[in-house]
């Protein structure tokens, strides 16, 4: 069964816990940050940042909410990012977490187009700009506790209020419909459940998703099913083209008049 | 200069300038291999892809359209009244393709893991589809540019072999760029929600490898007259004019799927609706499609050469003028941030763009590329002024 975390955004309270157990898990370095005028520095993921707490101030009539929402790799069922990478580079494993192949043999399949980046929906690959060889960073659902330990993620661990929760991805589709329905104050939405295919991690909030800088109103449809809509065309069009082309071919010449193509052309003399 | 009998290749100032700006890039390409992409590009998280890609690569691969459209309609249709022109399309081409495989090369961030995608097949990705077709595309024309090459060079029993090769080849180079020229289109259909709804549509492969096609006699028509120029030739005329019955009629029906295939998502008012994109998309549709449409169609413009020209080039800047609009225009909003090239990625680009043109002078002037011309002296160094000495 695929895992999955419920992110309950009414619960959050941007202690930034998660974002910082992260860092020592996967030994990321820390970097300097500056003053941003919502709080939520650095703000965006980035290569040694791979989970962030977004900070929203939202108005509604003369009630002034604040809410945050800690943002990662989505998990998504199917991964844009794995569809687009053409030496298949990154894998869905089955536990859930999208990630490096891991082989034992070779990590080292990535060519670092950065094609994963145009694909994935939120913006979540990174590149490691300033190093000569760089590799694509995210969050790694932390594969490597879940696989080995049987652990849940970092971040999850951290979490003082709850606001995260870890567990089979039916179950918390479940219970993240019993919080809503319990409460009126929720969104009726859960996000995640359906956008782009779903996602191994679902949000449920007290506040619209798209004034909390989700994409909403989005395909329902993965983004690896369009690609290969096109995509399986290719050998029909491949055959059938060069047939055509061939019989073409073929029936002009016998009308056309045969040239020595040798005496036509010549290099140009410019002395 | 020329090295032993057989090989030439004639030093003037404009050529000392262009090598200076091949070597400047080298130096650039030098550095950017060895410090990486951050050093010397402006590409981000946000902005991936960049100039090289953008522009040197999608636009590259674009302008080369004219190897595989003049291929259909010489050695398939046999148009045989289009033979002269077959080579030099041909040639451009390849020098197209070489120059995208070096601009991908550069922008791939691990570029010694370039080969990867020979083994490790991710045949669900768009890019896989465009690696193969552009790899083994290349190869063709390099095999098809053997045959002219073993004129020259004698090599009897090479010549036999390529020779034997010949129609599997053209079928292979007409079949290869036609999936990768609409793969390159493909690409984008990831960024579903987020590339903006004018230039997404499923049908973007067919948009692409279209305006690819139709590219193809613009861009020999405007190669053709710039040789023509450079080296005091008769501009093949009647060869352009004849040209643009093709183009006409495909960017006819370019137009009008385009405009089926936005009323059918139901986003056609939204090319009205005053947005910055909706204002490029205008320019791209009007200036660059209806324009060179209604300059095709009437006679008088069609027959003189300033007329097939100046319709040509905007046939070939509105094929440069979209990609640009999907690569950058159609993505800012979804991608936020900004991205302007470096000085070091205009100047490896202005490098690359200048071997290209060092290498085709090269290439005519030793090898039978062009078609023979009778000595004689005639009208176009009068009729179209002095020609600029390449």
């Amino acid at each position: 069964m695929s895992k999955g975390v419920l992110v309950d955004i009414t619960r959050c309270i941007a202690c930034r816990s998660c974002m910082v157990s992260c860092k020592s898990w996967n030994d990321l370095p820390s970097n300097p940050s500056t003053f941003s005028n919502n709080w939520d520095s650095p703000g965006k993921i980035d290569s040694t940042n791979w989970t962030v707490v977004t900070n929203h101030i939202i108005e509604e009539g003369d009630q002034l909410k604040w809410r945050f929402v800690k943002r990662q790799c989505m998990h998504c069922l199917e991964p844009a990012c794995e569809s687009a990478c053409f030496t298949h580079a990154f894998v869905k494993t089955k536990e859930g977490a999208v990630i490096y192949k891991p082989t034992e043999v070779d990590q080292d399949y990535c060519v670092g187009c950065r094609y994963c980046m145009i694909a994935c929906p939120f913006g979540v690959p990174s590149f490691e700009w300033d190093k000569t060889f760089p590799f694509v960073q995210k969050c790694r659902f932390c594969y490597d506790r879940m696989k080995e330990e049987g652990m849940e993620p970092a971040c999850v661990t951290s979490c003082p209020t709850q606001a995260l929760k870890y567990g089979e991805r039916e179950e918390l589709l479940a219970e993240a419909r019993a919080r809503i329905d319990q409460n009126p104050s929720y969104v009726k939405h859960i996000y995640g459940e359906k956008e782009y295919g779903g996602t191994s991690w679902i949000y449920i909030s007290d506040v619209p998703f798209d004034k909390l800088g989700f994409r909403t109103n989005v395909s329902e449809k993965s983004i690896p099913a369009y690609t290969w809509d096109v995509l399986k065309w290719t050998p029909l069009i491949f055959f059938g083209w060069g047939a055509i082309l061939t019989a073409m071919r073929a029936y002009t010449k016998r009308r056309a008049e045969v040239h020595n193509e040798e005496d036509m052309y010549a290099p140009v003399d410019d002395e | 200069m020329r090295f032993g009998k057989n090989w030439k290749f004639k030093i003037t100032p404009f050529r000392i300038l262009l090598i200076i700006f091949v070597l400047i890039a080298a130096a650039a390409a030098l550095y950017r291999f060895v410090y990486g992409l951050g050093a010397v590009t402006n590409l981000s998280d946000e902005w991936p892809w960049g100039l090289w890609i953008g522009f040197d690569l999608l636009c590259g691969i674009a302008l080369a359209g004219g190897g595989f459209s003049t291929a259909l309609i010489v050695h398939v249709l046999h148009k045989d009244k289009y033979l002269p022109i077959a080579r030099a399309a041909l040639l451009t081409s390849l020098i197209g393709y070489i120059i995208a495989m070096v601009s991908l090369f550069l922008d791939i961030g691990r570029w010694f893991n370039f080969w990867r995608p020979f083994f490790y097949w991710g045949y669900h990705s768009v890019l896989f589809e465009v690696f193969w077709c552009i790899s083994l595309y290349t190869t063709v024309q390099v095999l098809e540019f053997g045959d002219i090459f073993f004129e020259k060079v004698k090599c009897a029993p090479l010549k036999k072999i390529l020779g034997a090769l010949m129609t599997p080849l053209l079928i292979l180079g007409i079949v290869l760029p036609s999936l990768h020229q609409s793969s390159l289109g493909s690409l984008y259909i990831v960024a579903v929600d987020r590339l903006y709804p004018l230039w997404w549509s499923m049908l973007i492969p067919f948009f692409f490898v279209w305006s690819a096609f139709f590219l193809g006699p613009a861009m020999v028509t405007v190669e053709g007259t710039l040789a023509a120029r450079a080296y005091k030739r008769e501009p093949e005329m009647h060869i352009f004019e004849s040209l643009t019955k093709v183009t006409l009629v495909m960017m006819i029906i370019y137009l009008i799927v385009k405009i089926v295939d936005l009323v059918y998502r139901g986003v056609f008012s939204m090319a009205f609706n005053g947005s910055f994109e909706s204002n490029m998309f205008l320019i791209e549709m009007i200036v660059f499609v209806i324009v060179p449409i209604i300059m095709y169609s009437i006679n008088s413009i069609r027959t003189k050469l300033w007329g097939v020209l100046t319709a040509s080039i905007l046939v070939v800047a509105g094929v440069i003028f979209n990609r640009m609009n999907v690569v950058f225009t159609g993505m800012a909003d979804a991608m936020g941030g900004h991205y302007f090239p470096t000085i070091w990625e205009w100047l490896i680009t202005i490098g690359m763009w200048s071997a290209l043109v060092l290498l085709y002078c090269f290439v005519v002037e030793n090898f039978p590329i062009l078609p023979k011309e009778e000595k004689h002296t005639h009208g176009s160094g009068v009729a179209y002024g002095k020609g600029i000495h390449a």
